[in-house]
């Protein structure tokens, strides 16, 4: 398939990996920032590949996995209004929150449904004007334009009864609140290559000066990740840390201006609570007061009990890079895609789902030849 | 099979089976009471379209008679839309009983047909499910000898689910079992991957390509029994990758033959719209159901055989070889990926959802 099978050549990637053997001579931690690098990464079996010198650490770039939990039991809890249509992204929808998922919510009756765009559910809302639309609106700076313009739309169609629970979050301060935690070992990061899309380059060319780290911004094909490793690598190796743009096919210096113009109409940037990780300083998007009809978590009163997280779930450790799937207890026993105890193990991003799903024993094997 | 053709079909089988004048349009709770509504509608052409000598007899059930030793298997189909581009779930719920049967080496000669049907449903929409059924009998030789029919109210059911079951009579030279497979053997797809499972989510969520993308539903028994006459017990396996997908049934002959398996990307048979709807959509088509497809696994000798007489039918001509047994790493399934790395291929969990990015 054009324009997917080149980044997919046997014979390129051999080159690749041979070229970034011939570079490598320390051991060196890499972060790929998104979730779907780290999809990626498995499924093509690129870890084992990798030289033995090269640790790739998993990100936190999965952004249902970083949903807070309280966001997830009030989406539960509309969902289970009579006259409420709560409408998500598919993976969205087996997260456990405190209690159970919308998933498990949608089984019991609750009306949940699966959307590939916000803006079907603005037609939604123009179908069923007796019943209350909620589109819970997920994911990084990628997801954030049209989110935003459903809101917009929604807007100019002057319905009232649309709005979403917004749960936005923003990569590079995630990237410099790793950066600033004592315990990190992420030496270089593959930024993501969908958010740069929409935001551009700009914001990091902070963080590269700020703590002397080199970011690559890379897609996500395995020839993408092996180039954007190998760029990471030669900066590593020369002492160099310089923003550098692999994925200059689609990712623009400055982004896409008429997305980033939608997300500030509707958006402003806010404190945010990272599922694992803590509260992040700047790191979401809320809706402006401005809009605040459209916002689902001023226009309804949900009372809320306190959230609940399993305690033995080391998803932060995983999302910081600190730890890899594999040093939990539970994964694989009690922790399963089919009965998950933290959110990576639920999205196919998340680093636990991948690994469940692609990694096995002989991996680890064939990186020990390596 | 080409869009052209199958409305050709289509308008064929409508010109051929009229739908008969009644006094009533849509199927109401009534006639599922088993009352004089039941009979209008089972008499006002059910009974003739589907005419046999085991149904004329109006019995409560079917006197048969068989030579050989017989297979019974049983599928409920449940498909939403109920009309989907390349058939409907008439000709659906037949193909999957006789594929199923087929799977077991066996030659299919009569099948149950039970209707859950919701009140609502159109006449010609359930006419149009019966002419399908029809036809599909008629090209498999096979007979609908006895069936049921239950309406259910409004909002208790999706239109219309059809519950078949069959029997037929195994192949005399036929020995499938997952105990047969061997390391060595070679592991053959029939054809292209995930095309009915696409075809059918395309249409839910508004996908439209540049051509139309067809469900391959059909009948697998000809091209399975034509393998067991030429090649016999040197067919060790077979089985048809419905729900879950390729990745699942290898995973359940991984564990159950208690060997490994091989697999490579690079070989997976796909059509390049299936491929890109699968992109778009965030699926893996291994875990994508599949209707018009059977995977088997075969002495390593045969394995070449096998593929030309496979590409040389319409329904195997995209025939490929994608793995092999293996001693190595026992009950798992091993791929190695387009670019050469090997990663582990898992067992579907829950349902396949859509990615967020």
């Amino acid at each position: 398939m054009k324009y997917l099978t080149e980044y997919r050549d046997p014979v390129l990637a051999a080159q690749y990996l041979d070229e970034i053997k011939k570079t490598v001579t320390k051991p060196w931690t890499i972060m790929e920032v998104c979730g779907g690098q780290t999809h990626s990464l498995v499924k093509y079996g690129l870890l084992q590949m990798l030289p033995k010198e090269i640790t790739m650490v998993h990100g936190p770039g999965c952004p249902v996995c970083v949903t807070p939990t309280h966001l997830i039991d009030r989406a539960i809890y509309l969902a289970k209004q009579n006259n409420v249509i709560m409408c998500s992204f598919g993976d969205m929808l087996r997260v456990p929150g405190s209690e159970k998922s919308l998933l498990q919510a949608k089984a019991e009756g609750a009306d949940v449904r699966i959307l590939y765009s916000p803006l079907e559910a603005v037609k939604l809302a123009q179908q069923n004007p007796d019943k209350e639309v909620v589109f819970f609106a997920v994911g990084f700076e990628t997801t954030a334009p049209a989110n935003a313009l459903s809101v917009i739309q929604a807007h100019q169609l002057g319905l009232k009864n649309y709005s979403i629970i917004a749960s936005h979050v923003l990569v590079p301060p995630a990237m410099e609140a790793l950066l600033s935690d004592p315990e990190t070992v992420v030496q270089a990061f593959l930024a993501a290559g969908h958010v740069c899309t929409i935001m551009g380059n700009s914001e990091y060319y902070p963080i590269v000066e700020k703590y002397k780290v080199p970011i690559v911004v890379t897609g996500f094909e395995p020839i993408d990740l092996l180039h954007g490793i190998l760029m990471v690598v030669r900066q590593l190796e020369k002492s160099e840390y310089k923003m550098e743009n692999q994925y200059a096919r689609v990712v623009r210096e400055r982004g896409n201006v008429p997305a980033q113009e939608a997300i500030t109409e509707i958006f402003e940037i806010s404190n945010r609570m990272w599922r694992g990780m803590d509260v992040i300083p700047q790191s979401g998007l809320e809706v402006k007061e401005k809009y605040a009809l459209f916002d689902a978590t001023k226009k309804f009163n949900v009372p809320l009990k306190e959230t609940k997280e399993n305690e033995t779930c080391i998803a932060g450790a995983i999302m910081k890079g600190l730890k890899k799937p594999l040093d939990c207890a539970n994964f694989g026993t009690l922790c399963k895609p089919s009965h998950p105890l933290g959110a990576p193990m639920v999205s196919s991003e998340g680093s636990c789902a991948t690994y469940y799903h692609f990694y096995s024993a002989i991996n680890e094997a064939e990186k020990a030849e390596v | 099979m080409e869009v052209k053709e199958a409305n050709n079909r289509k308008i064929k089988m409508q010109l051929q089976c009229p739908m008969p004048q009644l006094d009533f349009d849509i199927i109401t709770l009534g006639h599922g009471s088993g009352g004089t509504l039941t009979h209008n509608l089972l008499n006002s052409g059910v009974f003739d379209i589907l005419k046999n000598d085991y149904l004329d007899q109006h019995h409560d059930g079917a006197f048969l008679q068989l030579k050989n030793p017989v297979a019974f298997s049983t599928d409920s189909f449940v498909i939403t839309p109920v009309f989907f581009p390349g058939g409907n779930i008439g000709e659906l719920a037949v193909n999957g009983t006789l594929n199923d049967l087929a799977m077991c080496g066996a030659v299919p000669r009569y099948l149950s047909l039970s209707f859950i049907i919701e009140e609502g449903l159109t006449m010609q929409e359930f006419w149009d499910i019966l002419v399908s059924i029809k036809f599909a009998c008629e090209e498999a030789n096979v007979k609908v000898v006895t069936g049921d029919t239950k309406v259910v109210e409004r909002g208790k059911g999706d239109k219309i689910f059809v519950n078949t079951s069959g029997i037929g009579e195994v192949h005399s030279k036929a020995k499938i079992a997952a105990a047969n497979v061997i390391a060595g053997d070679k592991i053959i797809v029939s054809g292209h991957v995930a095309t009915h499972g696409v075809a059918i989510m395309s249409v839910r969520e508004g996908l439209v390509f540049e051509t139309q993308l067809e469900s391959d539903t059909c009948n697998l028994a000809p091209s399975v029994n034509n393998l067991l006459d030429l090649f016999g017990e040197d067919i060790h396996f077979l089985r048809d990758p419905t729900r879950g997908g390729v990745a699942t049934v290898l995973n359940e002959l991984a564990k159950e033959s208690g060997f490994g398996i091989d697999l490579s990307q690079n070989l997976i048979p796909l059509s390049e719209q299936v491929e890109g709807a699968c992109e778009m959509l965030g699926l893996d088509p291994l875990y994508v159901a599949n209707e018009g497809i059977y995977i088997t696994v075969v002495k390593e000798q045969i394995a070449e055989e096998v593929i030309k007489v496979l590409q040389a039918s319409e329904v195997g001509k995209n025939a490929t070889m994608i793995g092999t047994v293996s001693k190595e790493h026992p009950k798992q399934v091993i791929l190695t990926s387009s670019i050469g790395g090997r990663r582990m291929l898992n067992m579907l969990t829950g349902e396949q959802l859509p990615r967020i990015c």
